[in-house]
């Protein structure tokens, strides 16, 4: 159950995307930049964490979790640590997503050429 | 009858399956990647890996970092679209294809200052939605 699930979490996140760039102007760029913003709007309702009960590692997958897990470290660094917090836990949970990209996207740069 | 008005019809006739084609590839393709990531979770747990919801995350972008720097990853966005960009795979695809394009002009001109040429406005309003966010709960919260 929790394959179909997840299976339809990322899918219909994925369909949403597809749906707004075939009928808008908008670019790829534009498109995740939105669900980023949409998904810390959706933690900051609460609702987010309806997606993470219907399935855990389906809703860490699209974009939407970046938003979600940043609005989350952001306000817990607050709560914790008062106004440093905002900016000292910001990047607690995302730190790997980032980090593991840069690093990586570094090295693959470095050994394949640009195809023509 | 004007140019204006043959548009029109012309609009009203064209088919357009493709926004139904697409819609559901970007479904299949969305949902493949949910459940490869949940299949390598589960292996990850059985092991008793710890934090393996973070290796998901990590071993996704190291493969679509990969299949990018293959020029893999660009044939599949053309057939999939936006299944594989809206999850994680298209943030460390928009890194290193970007990366990879503007290696000709140096470490630092070319991939120094062009990683974050696509990915950038991800972290760029995630960070500031996040923050705008907290202020306005806090307030709400006081």
């Amino acid at each position: 159950m929790e394959y179909i699930n997840a299976f339809i979490i990322v899918g219909l996140i994925s369909m949403l995307g597809q749906i707004i760039l075939d009928n808008t102007k908008l670019t790829p760029g534009h498109i995740t930049s939105l669900f980023v913003v949409i998904g810390s709007i959706l933690s900051f309702f609460n609702i987010y964490d309806y997606l993470i009960n219907y399935s855990y590692i389906g809703s860490s997958i699209p974009i939407t979790s970046f938003g979600n897990l940043l609005y989350k470290s952001c306000l817990e660094g607050y709560t914790n640590q008062g106004i440093i917090g905002l900016f000292s836990n910001m990047y607690k949970t995302t730190s790997a997503g980032i980090s593991s990209a840069i690093i990586f996207s570094f090295i693959v740069t470095l050994f394949f050429k640009p195809k023509d | 009858m004007n140019i204006d008005e043959y548009k029109k019809i012309v609009k009203k006739y064209t088919p357009s399956p493709n926004k139904l084609k697409n819609a559901y590839l970007s479904f299949i393709s969305g949902g493949l990647i949910g459940l490869i990531g949940t299949i390598i979770y589960n292996i990850l747990t059985y092991y008793n890996v710890n934090n393996a919801n973070v290796w998901v995350i990590i071993i996704l972008i190291i493969s679509a970092s990969i299949l990018t720097g293959l020029s893999i990853f660009d044939n599949l966005v053309e057939k999939f679209k936006c299944g594989i960009i809206i999850p994680i795979t298209g943030f460390a695809h928009a890194m290193t294809s970007s990366a990879i394009d503007y290696k000709k002009d140096g470490l630092i001109t070319g991939i120094g200052s062009n990683t974050f040429k696509l990915a950038g406005s991800v972290i760029l309003y995630g960070t500031i939605s996040a923050f705008i966010l907290t202020i306005i709960k806090v307030i709400i919260n006081v």
